[in-house]
């Protein structure tokens, strides 16, 4: 197959993975709405005992219909399935992008943004088979279509050669970790929002029918956002110092105070400060969901606002 | 830094054993105390973790100016711009060192405020711990069945017997063991404080190393043409950028020759024009005496030489020219680096001065079109292509005082005076390809584009704060990659005399953070050794 017809290969692709994720969507949606309420429960108790063990690994959807209820569309497997199918999809895009240009596949805004939803339903995924997280289904679905939607939208590339600065091994090494981190504090942040969502109502006491009743409980939410927050916190500093030790080889300099260098460590000090704050109880619940919204907003303010707004070593979009 | 110090107290109460950590009690504020008195109290304030996060909150608050507003560092024309379009505001954000943010006197004082309030958390913490790394393992509480994970069960097997199994078990996970009295306390997962040290510890590190590579180092900037030396000092550098403590002796004594540069642009495609590869060929020597050696110096790959490395930074294109005067002398030939005044196709300007022309000194203004093409609209020449596919220069020339001697510097890309000392040329305007001359009116003279060579900015960096910085950034990701994996779990055993000569074992556990299923493996495994007779959870 020749790099045209590769790149046109993704392309394809990526109109599928869309419209699978957006049928995914609503099988998520549709799944909180109507799905059976035991679900739920038991998926609850799978976040709550998802300290480690092999306890949490089961599959969740292993109760069969009752044989005298009316036959009902498995909302759950449906959505699961498509997800999943969408998930490869969405790799195929990547990985035949890549070898259409024959390099790294992230050199500029769209693959990158392509990159870090693929990263976010990847980390969806590894949360629903690890802690039965099914419920964020709906929200990480939502999310990336709406990355993809941008990335297509305004930021389309087509296929070419990177910019000589671009030239390097550590393109996989800085820019991978970057991805891989922005993903899980997606997840992250989903969940995170759905906790402040949950506490609301909780705190209403009406138990709110409806989606929200599927949804386990705040507690549940906020362990899970803390567990991928502390997953991923790591990882992005990695993904800040490989990309000091490159700025070195590139730039001459580690450090020059660039606008993303700026704003990686902005985004950096918050989740630090949300990951103390959790660690030594000073501030929980709600401040400390808050904080890591904030950090959130930092992460994407550098993402979009830094590349766009500023000018810096990092505009290449 | 989490606080094992209260993890201390609630373990060692053993009442509320849940592992939940509250923030340390306000230090009481001192009322009629001494100086001493107030000092001790501040000391105490600074050093408190929450005093240390609300400083890195304010270094990262305080860098925010900086990424908004133009800095004189990085980008001092657009300084001088914004000093021109925002005629009042500029003074004053001047003034708060909101164009120098990172050489500001108020972020030095919070960068050093976190480093002493770092190392002053820290370091007595590091003592803490080791020493409770050393100490015996806190006794059983009273009551182990209140303790967030606890079990019993009853066995035939002599309380020393079951003891002397939970200590091989314990010793086995690697748990520190003491059994006295008829229990057996436990404690593993120091690694996870360690980490935890080490992180911060490691951020001290980092913070001194970028410190010291800030005083220490220095950077410059040079624009060197094909064919071209440079030996390393002060008066060769176009910019220079010492850190405070930096002597001129610093430099290391290498010299650089610039022989060839290549840039190799994509052809087809709509990324067509687009930069794929620079490399220059370069001679150096380390020292003077030193044997001469080649390198191929590439963008991301840096030539190091002592301290120093060496970058390529930019490149652009000088053409050569030779200008005679009046009489029919030579009185200038040479490449003169011409700025890009577009990145895409490289179109660039520049000026060739002759002060040595007689009677006039002449002087050119002249724009360069590496690939020149016809505009779409027929009217303009553009340049199509960034490689000098069909350069072509349009001179424009002036003669009169070009000002040289006035004694204020002038700068080498920039005509002074037009209009005033420096008359414009009448009919002294042409296009010219390589070879050709343009013959100025009146016999004043002539200029003659004698062809094109490049030239590359070479960045020249010494930093001897960049390794240091590395191993403590490493160190601090380690670190904080322990302290969250590993968590520290006490675990005790007591083994007494039941009924009927039975012998009730009760087991108590306690981690930091959720608990593990480590601690019904240490149950089973125990049971397993002494079977139990009869269960009871
Ligand atoms: C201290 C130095 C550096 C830091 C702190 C840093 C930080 C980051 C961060 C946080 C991202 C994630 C994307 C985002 O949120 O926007 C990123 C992306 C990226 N970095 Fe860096 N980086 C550094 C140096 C470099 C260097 C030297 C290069 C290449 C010459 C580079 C190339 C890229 C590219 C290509 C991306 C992905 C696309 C983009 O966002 O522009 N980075 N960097």
């Amino acid at each position: 197959m020749g790099n045209a017809d590769l790149a046109n290969l993704s392309d394809k692709l990526m109109l599928t993975t869309v419209v699978l994720y957006i049928v995914a969507l609503y099988a998520y949606a549709a799944d909180l709405g109507f799905g059976r309420r035991r679900a739920a429960v038991q998926e609850r108790s799978k976040v709550l005992a998802g300290a480690g063990g092999p306890d949490v690994e089961e599959a969740a959807e292993d109760h069969e219909p009752s044989a005298d209820a009316p036959r009902r569309v498995d909302w759950a497997r449906l959505a699961v399935l498509v997800s999943v199918l969408g998930w490869a999809a969405h790799l195929g895009v990547i990985v035949t992008r890549g070898l259409a240009a024959d390099r790294w596949p992230w050199g500029n805004m769209y693959e990158f943004l392509t990159a870090i939803a693929f990263a976010a339903v990847t980390a969806f995924v590894i949360v629903m088979w690890r802690f039965g997280a099914r419920f964020l289904g709906a929200f990480v679905m939502l999310a990336a279509v709406i990355a993809l939607g941008v990335a297509n939208i305004w930021l389309y590339d087509s296929v070419g050669p990177v910019t000589a600065a671009l030239n390097s091994y550590w393109i996989a090494l800085h820019v991978t970790a970057a991805i891989v981190a922005t993903g899980a504090f997606t997840v992250s942040g989903v969940a995170t929002i759905l906790y402040l969502v949950k506490i609301r109502t909780e705190a209403r006491a009406a138990a709110g029918g409806g989606a929200l009743a599927h949804l386990p409980s705040a507690q549940a939410l906020d362990t899970l956002a803390m567990r991928v927050t502390t997953f991923a916190f790591p990882i992005w500093t990695a993904a800040i110092i490989m990309g000091a030790v490159w700025a070195d080889e590139a730039w001459g300099r580690y450090w020059g105070w660039d606008p993303k260098e700026i704003w990686s460590f902005i985004t950096w000090v918050i989740y630090a400060a949300y990951l103390h704050a959790r660690a030594t109880a000073g501030w929980k619940g709600r401040k400390a969901a808050i904080l890591c919204l904030i950090a959130f907003a930092a992460l994407l303010f550098n993402f979009f606002g830094v590349n766009y707004i500023f000018q810096g070593m990092h505009s290449y979009a | 830094m989490s606080d094992i110090t209260d993890f201390e107290t609630d373990a060692d109460t053993g009442s509320e054993a849940v592992a939940e950590r509250r923030p340390p009690p306000e230090a009481p504020r001192p009322s009629g105390l001494g100086p001493l008195g107030w000092l001790r109290w501040a000391w105490r304030q600074l050093t408190t973790m929450r005093t240390a996060l609300i400083l890195l909150f304010l270094v990262a608050l305080g860098s925010v100016p900086g990424s908004i507003l133009p800095q004189r560092g990085q980008a001092p024309e657009k300084v001088a711009l914004y000093f021109k379009e925002h005629e009042d505001l500029a003074p004053v954000l001047d003034r708060l060192s909101l164009f120098d943010v990172f050489a500001a006197p108020w972020f030095a004082a919070i960068y050093l405020l976190l480093f002493v309030s770092l190392a002053g958390c820290v370091i007595p913490r590091a003592g803490v711990h080791y020493r409770s790394m050393r100490a015996r393992p806190p006794a059983a509480p009273r009551n182990l069945s209140r303790l967030p994970q606890s079990a019993t069960f009853e066995t035939d097997a002599s309380p020393d017997e079951v003891l002397a199994t939970a200590r091989a078990v314990l010793k086995g996970r690697r748990f520190r063991v003491d059994v006295a009295d008829g229990s057996a306390a436990s404690e593993k997962g120091y690694l996870g404080e360690t980490g935890n040290l080490l992180f911060h510890l490691a951020l001290l590190g980092l913070l001194f190393a970028l410190g010291v590579g800030n005083l220490l180092g220095y950077r410059g900037n040079i624009v060197l043409t094909e064919g071209r030396s440079f030996a390393n000092s002060l008066n060769q550098y176009d910019e220079f950028t010492p850190g405070r403590l930096f002597g001129a002796d610093d430099l290391d004594p290498f010299a650089i020759t610039l022989d060839d540069f290549k840039a190799t642009y994509e052809l087809k495609g709509d990324k067509r024009g687009q930069a794929t590869h620079f490399s220059a060929d370069v001679r150096y020597r380390a020292t003077p005496g030193a044997a001469e050696k080649r390198h191929d110096l590439r963008i991301n790959h840096p030539l190091k030489l002592g301290g120093a490395k060496i970058y390529l930074l930019g490149h652009g294109y000088a053409p050569v020219f030779t200008v005679r005067d009046a009489k029919g002398d030579i009185a200038y030939r040479d490449a003169v680096p011409f700025l890009p005044m577009e990145n895409r196709n490289l179109t660039s300007e520049g000026v060739i001065k002759a002060p040595d022309a007689r009677p006039d000194q002449l002087a050119f203004y002249g724009i360069l079109w590496p690939t020149a093409v016809a505009s779409e609209d027929g009217k303009q020449i553009v340049s199509g292509f960034p490689a000098p596919v069909r350069p072509v220069v349009t001179i424009s020339s002036f003669k009169g005082d070009i000002g040289l001697d006035s004694g204020t510097p002038q700068s080498v890309y920039k005509l002074e005076g037009i209009g005033k000392t420096l008359q414009p040329v009448k009919g002294g305007s042409k296009l010219l390809e390589p070879g050709e001359t343009l013959t100025l009116p009146d016999g004043a003279g002539s200029i003659t584009f004698e062809g094109l060579k490049e030239w590359t900015s070479l960045s020249v960096n010494d930093d001897p704060g960049r390794i240091p910085a590395l191993i403590a950034a490493i160190l601090a990701v380690a670190g904080v990659a322990t302290s969250f994996m590993v968590r520290r779990r006490r675990v005790w055993v007591r083994a007494g005399a039941g009924e009927a000569g039975r012998t009730v074992v009760e087991v108590g556990g306690l981690t930091l953070g959720n608990p593990t299923t480590e601690f019904d493996d240490i149950v089973t495994a125990l049971r397993d050794e002494h079977p139990a007779t009869q269960n009871k959870e």
